[in-house]
């Protein structure tokens, strides 16, 4: 069957991906974005539609919405509307959302996305507009969704946090395609400094219109895969759905426009609505929101401070030396910042970037962390790999080291200080262990004696034993050498 | 000897700086007249009398203490039950929102607390504002203080009532097409709709966004424009207020019309189902203008015919999408039912009356796909159009006068089972809410059964300095009493 889908069918696939934006405060009001907080507590009149409440919008809000939209290319409209998207459910505290319809900030616009294979694929940007998250529901008995609950309840601290709506062109043409380009979307943002882009908490979501097509054939029907909160469950939706439409039209059978909700642990989609039971959304300008007119100089003073996207970051790194896949990871997760801040410290760039892609990246993985929410200095790192290079640590320590600075015991030279954990690089210090070891093993130091140079090893580490770990490899050898070469 | 409540808000004021009477006093006379007449009027839903006379009593102390009090100190005013009151129940007469308390104050809630104006209660209305007779309260019909078997009009009947009964010197109200304008003529008071994004409509419960404003009812035009000076306010809180500050229309209020160049829109005062003696005070009035030397002008606004279909699709739409919000989940009446959709289908129709329904029916339609661009869009570009009849009129005009209404008041229930009859009633005062322009009612005379008639004055954008000194220079030359009066009038067997 999947032999049958690569050779013989296309899949076309655009994405709508939204993003929650770090504003200190919601779209429409001052009660404060923050994640978490006790259910209602982060809400107002205006964020739960009191009778008589008024929105204003977010000026910082519409600020990223423009940055992020210079990144991509995007012509900025000088005139952009509210409106009203009107439908009925409990966790939207007004039964409308506040979004854009025909008149977005941002229309147009490319995102390069790279294949892997040190080239890049065009996929285009249809739109970026700005509209206010709902509430969350949470449903009580039964399966836990809505059909079956014995009650449910509303949270409406996410009511009224900024979103910005990022829809592709069908562009895409495979699930590795959409992976990467979702990747590349949520670099650019992470770069932007304009959200922290967690998939898993929500705050970057992502929706697929899938279709399928006899490879250069007409366009077929598409549906829209929701609830895709991983790069792994975006792709595994996209090959699942592909494979359902393919196996419906060999089977003679039409596929039909849907929405499809993906069943992660299932590892399918399942039906939501058809297109006949789409609502209509009587969309209208929101008469208490004023048009959106960002002054030029505004819009040219934000392009000139855009920081660097991701692909000019890679291409530096690449010519700093630090390897593609290394710079890749760095870039995705956030973490050039603190790559830039260790160079700027005079750091070594693929000491640097090893350390980061290796060790930080693993240690912020084992906490449930994202990369660049590690508490790690640039000039920490810079210290850490010079303590390395100069003979201090050796590298099993250096991690220690690492450990203790991230559990926040200070800086790397402090932490080994306070540890104990310097490597012994004093010859004087050093050479009574050596004596001593060479006194205890007599046998291995004769055969190193004869010109057995691999029994050294076993020298080496008894006196790294004896030193517990500390010291400095290269020196032991050193010692050891010249002590049983005459 | 004149009792204090027939007393306008400025002798009021003056008479506390005299020393010669305490806002408690004052307050306690208003009470005592609302206890005495309201239960013939039924102008308010709730009477505030602890508050009012707690805030009475510390506006006196701060007189007292030589402290600062604000503009309108002591002054009872009636409020409309469609804007917030924290922690006194608003209701926008509708079951909906019976018992429901505001979690916060409307910013003209806010600024009338500021002036140390005296909220004597809240007043009745047509349910979430729609009607033109205050019958379409799900509590009680409010009647005319003139004649108690008439209307006071609507939807701010109850505010208007309460001022021309005499239950308070000011009154607050809100216009959408006409709903401040049409009481105000009906009950023979000064009622004014100011410039639209002129007063914060930030905790004025939305009927149709675009459209609603808030504004004064008094007994005279130096007791509105007072009033006016005390809410129109820029209020970040609305991203629809107007910055610029209101001039102050006390500056100008005695200049006279002398000088004025006054239009008399002709597709007012030649409309069909105009009442002739409507029309005949108004030519009257219109005379007086010209004996106080105003140049008068015949003027046209040729789109002016088609703002009440316009009207009637732009106000449903906007209110089918704000009253979505009461769905029985937050806040309000809830009928329970066995699922959520369940439920909120049976609050809603447990909740709202006849013509809400009917207008979030008529907006949810001419607002779907498919129909959107041959009703809501074809309603905005009539608007469109008669904004610039306006524009163009002011081009050679200060002011535009024509009737407020078509008619005097009419009998409860003359009207309600015929929904068209009863929206002709704000044929004339649409247009100016859809050109956003201010307008205001001032009453120029009686018909031959003693009812009061308006002239509707109508100003440019921010215009309404000079509207209120058009219409103070005719309510000195026309010297009338407004004391409600003739066998049926509150207070007639009293």
């Amino acid at each position: 069957m999947s032999a049958a889908t690569a050779t013989d069918w296309e899949l076309v696939v655009g994405l709508e991906v939204h993003v929650e934006l770090s504003t200190r405060t919601k779209m429409f009001c001052a009660c404060p974005t923050d994640f978490g907080g006790a259910p209602n507590t982060r809400v107002c009149p205006v964020c739960l539609g009191q009778p008589g409440s008024l929105p204003v919008a977010n000026r910082g809000a519409v600020e990223s919405a423009i940055r992020l939209g210079l990144a991509l290319g995007s012509e900025i409209a000088p005139t952009s509307q509210f409106h009203r998207k009107n439908y009925f459910y409990p966790d939207m505290p007004k039964n409308y959302q506040i979004s854009q319809y025909d008149v977005p900030l941002c229309s147009g616009g490319v995102l390069e996305v790279p294949d892997g294979q040190g080239g890049s694929k065009r996929v285009g940007i249809t739109r970026v507009h700005m509209e206010e998250d709902t509430g969350k529901s949470l449903h009580v008995g039964g399966s836990g969704r809505i059909h079956g609950a014995d009650h449910s309840l509303v949270d409406y601290n996410r009511a009224g946090i900024p979103l910005l709506e990022i829809v592709s062109e069908p562009d895409l043409r495979s699930a590795e395609e959409a992976r990467a380009y979702l990747a590349e979307l949520r670099a650019i943002v992470l770069a932007l400094g304009i959200s922290d882009a967690r998939l898993e908490e929500g705050a970057m979501r992502c929706d697929a219109n899938v279709s399928v097509r006899p490879r250069g054939g007409e366009p077929g029907t598409r549906c829209e895969i929701k609830n895709l909160n991983s790069l792994r469950s975006l792709g595994r939706a996209i090959e699942h759905e592909a494979e359902r439409q393919v196996a419906l039209i060999t089977a003679g059978e039409a596929v039909q426009q849907q929405t499809r909700h993906w069943d992660e642990d299932a590892g399918r989609t399942q039906l939501l609505r058809t297109k006949e039971a789409t609502e209509d959304y009587r969309y209208f300008p929101d008469p208490d929101l004023v048009p959106l007119e960002p002054d030029q100089t505004w819009i040219d003073q934000l392009a000139a401070d855009l920081p660097e996207l991701p692909a000019a970051t890679r291409t530096r790194l690449a010519e700093l030396g630090v390897p593609a896949e290394a710079a890749r990871t760095i870039v995705a997760a956030g973490l050039t910042p603190v790559l830039d801040a260790a160079l700027g410290e005079g750091a070594d760039p693929v000491e640097a970037a090893n350390w980061l892609t290796n060790e930080v990246a693993g240690w912020a993985g084992e906490r449930g962390l994202e990369p660049a929410e590690v508490p790690l200095a640039g000039a920490d790192l810079a210290e850490l790999i010079a303590l390395v290079a100069e003979g201090t640590l050796s590298k099993k320590l250096a991690r220690e080291v690492l450990e203790g600075t991230l559990a926040g015991e200070g800086s790397p030279r402090r932490v080994a200080s306070d540890r104990g954990l310097e490597q012994i690089s004093d010859t004087g210090a050093l050479e009574a262990v050596v004596d001593q070891v060479i006194a205890e093993q007599p046998d291995a130091a004769q055969k190193v004696r004869d010109g057995n140079d691999k029994a050294i090893g076993a020298l080496v580490g008894a006196v790294m034993k004896a030193t517990q770990g500390k010291a400095n490899p290269q020196l032991v050898n050193e010692l050891l050498r010249s002590r049983l070469s005459g | 000897m004149t009792a204090l409540h027939q007393l306008s808000a400025h002798e009021l004021l003056a008479r506390q700086d005299a020393a010669e009477v305490t806002a408690r006093e004052i307050v306690d006379d208003h009470l005592a007249r609302i206890a005495a007449t309201d239960s013939d009027v039924g102008a308010f839903l709730r009477v505030t009398a602890d508050q009012a006379r707690a805030h009475a009593d510390d506006i006196d102390r701060r007189r007292a203490a030589g402290e600062p009090v604000g503009a309108l100190a002591g002054v009872p005013l009636a409020l409309k039950d469609i804007l917030a009151t924290r922690g006194v129940p608003t209701t926008c007469a509708s079951r909906m929102l019976e018992g429901y308390e505001p979690p916060y104050d409307a910013t003209v809630v806010e600024l009338l607390r500021e002036a140390d104006a005296v909220v004597v209660g809240k007043t009745n209305l047509d349910e979430f504002a729609m009607g033109s007779s205050c019958e379409n309260s799900a509590f009680w019909p409010t009647r005319n203080p003139w004649d108690l078997s008439r209307v006071p009009g609507g939807s701010s009947g109850g505010s208007a009532a309460a001022v021309a009964a005499q239950h308070a010197p000011l009154g607050i109200g809100t216009d959408t097409g006409g709903s401040i304008r049409q009481p105000a003529t009906l009950t023979g008071t000064v009622g004014v709709k100011p410039t639209y994004g002129r007063v914060s409509r930030f905790g004025l419960i939305a009927f149709a966004s675009s459209l609603d404003q808030v504004g004064p009812f008094a007994r005279s035009v130096p007791d509105a424009a007072l009033l006016l000076s005390a809410i129109a306010r820029p209020d970040p809180r609305d991203s629809t207020s107007i910055r610029k500050p209101l001039d102050d229309p006390q500056a100008q209020l005695d200049v006279g019309a002398a000088g004025l160049r006054v239009g008399v829109v002709r597709e007012f005062m030649e409309g069909e189902g105009l009442d002739p003696q409507v029309r005949e005070a108004c030519q009257q009035a219109v005379d007086r203008l010209t004996d106080l030397g105003a140049e008068v002008v015949d003027v046209s606004l040729p789109h002016a015919p088609y703002g009440l279909p316009a009207y009637y699709l732009i106000n449903p739409s906007e209110a089918s999408s704000n009253l979505a919000r009461y769905d029985g989940v937050r806040y309000g009446l809830r009928v329970d039912g066995p699922t959520t959709e369940a439920m909120m289908a049976a609050t809603r129709d447990a909740g709202f009356g006849a013509e809400v329904k009917r207008r979030i029916m008529i907006g949810t339609f001419a607002l779907s796909a498919g129909y959107f661009d041959a009703y809501y869009a074809q309603a905005q570009r009539v608007r469109t159009l008669i904004a610039r009849d306006f524009e163009a009129a002011f081009a050679s005009c200060d002011v535009l006068v024509g009737p407020t209404a078509p008619t005097t008041a009419f009998p409860l229930g003359d009207k309600t089972d015929d929904p068209l009859a009863m929206y002709l009633n704000d044929v004339y005062a649409v247009p100016a809410s859809l050109a956003g322009t201010p307008a205001l009612s001032l009453p120029v005379g009686t018909d031959a059964g003693g009812l009061p008639i308006g002239l509707q004055l109508m100003g440019p954008l921010l215009g309404e300095a000079t509207l209120l000194r058009a219409a103070r220079a005719l309510e000195v030359d026309l010297g009338l009493d407004l004391t409600p009066r003739g066998a049926q009038a509150v207070g007639a067997t009293g």
